[in-house]
């Protein structure tokens, strides 16, 4: 088990992980002087949509290795204390564009004061506690909701504001609290570190979505679901899925997966951030909002950018703990 | 109280949200009265603390002496934003609310208030009261600015103490005036469509 106290600083970093750092330093900061430029350009040369979109994008990446790189050298606890930040504004975000009742009132005072700390501070007690952060949201929380719910003695709509909540909770925090919890795997045989882990799970989702997006620019003549998102096509989805395999497979030297391990799950990894971004997509034509950041104008929305990190997170996980198990067992 | 009115400001900020938005209308330290809908208490703490700091210095929000009474730590408060206290129970022919929030504002300060009266628990927007026509009627050189709060209701409801911190937002539109002859009715209507019209911004 990796304890929390000792946990290495800054100088302690292994020079793997500085390099890492830095190429997605470095790569970033092309991509902003890239935006940057073509910010400048004339008029009619490159659609202003999408070069706000890109733009959008690239400010939410810096958020998110300020994120990474300062819980990487602030350690363990810092880490998951930005990703409970990170979990509590896409919670916010959530329950803002879901119309809930006000006799929900206090069991959003529930979820948001006490589910959400509470599954952090158990990520944060390491891999002991597994059995029990792995089912507290799915079981507990779940079942404590509607029963909260009922208490407060108003039954329109009943099983619709519970679900709402049920899956606010499970999107934003439960999923989400997964991806700092790879910091806690323990693989035997491996003597990399595992903020490489994480590094390449963030960067790995972020590159899919826009090589699913990239595809299907290129070659997208098939839409998978028309009334739910205009840009999704079959053609970007499986070309996506295809490259997330190669990249997968070309820098498996950073992970502790094997050759075809790493390529497995860079690719079930690219199919779980498809599976939330047109999940999230439905979601938002439901209610009728176009991105969850116009919905109350002034905020980027946080939500926009993670939704595929979401989805990608519990299962990323699970694999890895997959082969940190067949790692241990003998003989291998 | 300036560390009060510091750690409210930045709470009250933390809590809603709020995402400021000022629609055909900028922020400006003249006179001026804030009208608002009125669905949680938080409501006249959030307007104030969203507006500039040098606006902030010179708006009063309008409240309800009986509550803002009640205990020391209310009362602080209520100095901590320079509250104009109204009271509610006895009003006498020159201690009428409209009397005293024209003797308070002088010619320096904004006012913030609420012309539905008590917060409304309904979806829609309350019947406005006279008080802001009678205002404007006595000092019509004031700016009456609609004020539009946004999901401020689900934060912390009525009857509820414990906020839960989603989203809000507040949109504030453009100033309209008490015209020349202009009956009470048609002004309350026009105030009140104002503040509805700015729900779609």
């Amino acid at each position: 088990m990796m304890p929390i106290v000792g946990y290495p600083p800054l100088l302690a970093l292994s020079l793997q992980t500085k390099w890492l750092l830095g190429v997605v330093l470095g790569a970033l900061a092309v991509l902003y002087a890239v935006g940057q430029v073509m910010r400048r350009q004339p008029e009619g040369t490159v659609h202003p949509a999408m070069i706000r979109r890109f733009n959008e994008r690239i400010r939410m990446w810096w958020l998110m290795l300020a994120i990474l790189a300062s819980g990487m050298i602030l350690g363990q606890i810092a880490c998951l204390v930005l990703f409970f930040g990170v979990s509590f504004w896409a919670l916010r975000e959530f329950i803002t564009m879901t119309p809930t009742r006000r006799s929900d009132h206090r069991t959003l005072f529930w979820v948001f004061f006490v589910f959400t700390p509470l599954q952090y501070v158990l990520v944060g007690c390491g891999q002991e506690y597994y059995d029990l952060y792995s089912i507290m949201i799915p079981v507990f929380a779940s079942l404590f909701i509607p029963a909260r719910i009922a208490v407060s003695n108003d039954p329109k709509r009943f099983l619709e504001r519970s679900a709402k909540i049920q899956a606010g909770l499970l999107i934003c925090v439960y999923a989400i609290s997964f991806a700092p919890a790879i910091l806690t795997l323990d693989f035997a045989d491996w003597d990399g570190a595992n903020e490489d882990l994480l590094l390449f799970f963030v960067v790995l989702v972020q590159v899919n979505d826009i090589l699913q997006y990239g595809w299907g620019k290129l070659l997208g003549r098939h839409l998978i679901a028309p009334s739910i998102n205009a840009s999704r096509t079959w053609e970007g989805l499986v070309g996506g899925l295809v490259s997330s395999t190669l990249l997968g497979i070309l820098f498996y030297w950073i992970t502790p997966f094997r050759i075809w391990e790493a390529g497995l799950i860079a690719m079930v990894t690219g199919l779980m951030g498809f599976a939330g971004g047109i999940t999230m997509s439905a979601i938002k034509r439901d209610r009728g909002v176009m991105d969850y950041g116009t919905l109350v104008q002034g905020h980027a929305g946080l939500l926009d950018r993670i939704d595929s990190l979401c989805f990608a997170a519990p299962v990323f996980y699970q694999l890895s703990r997959l082969c940190q198990g067949v790692a241990q067992a003998p003989g291998t | 109280m300036r560390v009060t009115a510091y750690v409210l400001t930045v709470l009250a900020k933390l809590l809603s949200g709020a995402s400021v938005r000022w629609v055909d209308c900028q922020p400006d330290p003249c006179q001026r009265v804030y009208f608002a809908n009125h669905t949680s208490h938080l409501d006249a703490l959030v307007l104030w603390s969203s507006l500039p700091k040098e606006v902030r210095a010179v708006t009063r929000p309008v409240a309800a002496r009986d509550y803002w009474e009640k205990n020391a730590i209310r009362r602080h408060i209520a100095k901590t934003f320079h509250a104009l206290l109204i009271d509610r129970d006895n009003i006498k022919v020159h201690q009428s609310p409209v009397e005293a929030m024209l003797r308070e504002m002088g010619n320096a300060y904004s006012l913030i208030v609420f012309p539905e009266g008590g917060r409304n628990v309904g979806e829609d927007l309350g019947e406005f009261k006279s008080g802001i026509y009678y205002l404007a009627k006595k000092r019509p050189d004031l700016e009456f600015v609609p004020v539009y709060m946004d999901n401020l209701n689900r934060i912390l409801p009525r009857g509820e103490f414990l906020p839960v911190p989603l989203l809000s937002c507040i949109t504030i539109g453009a100033p309209i005036w008490l015209e020349t002859g202009e009956p009470k009715t048609e002004f309350l209507r026009r105030a009140r469509e104002a503040v509805r019209r700015l729900k779609d911004r």
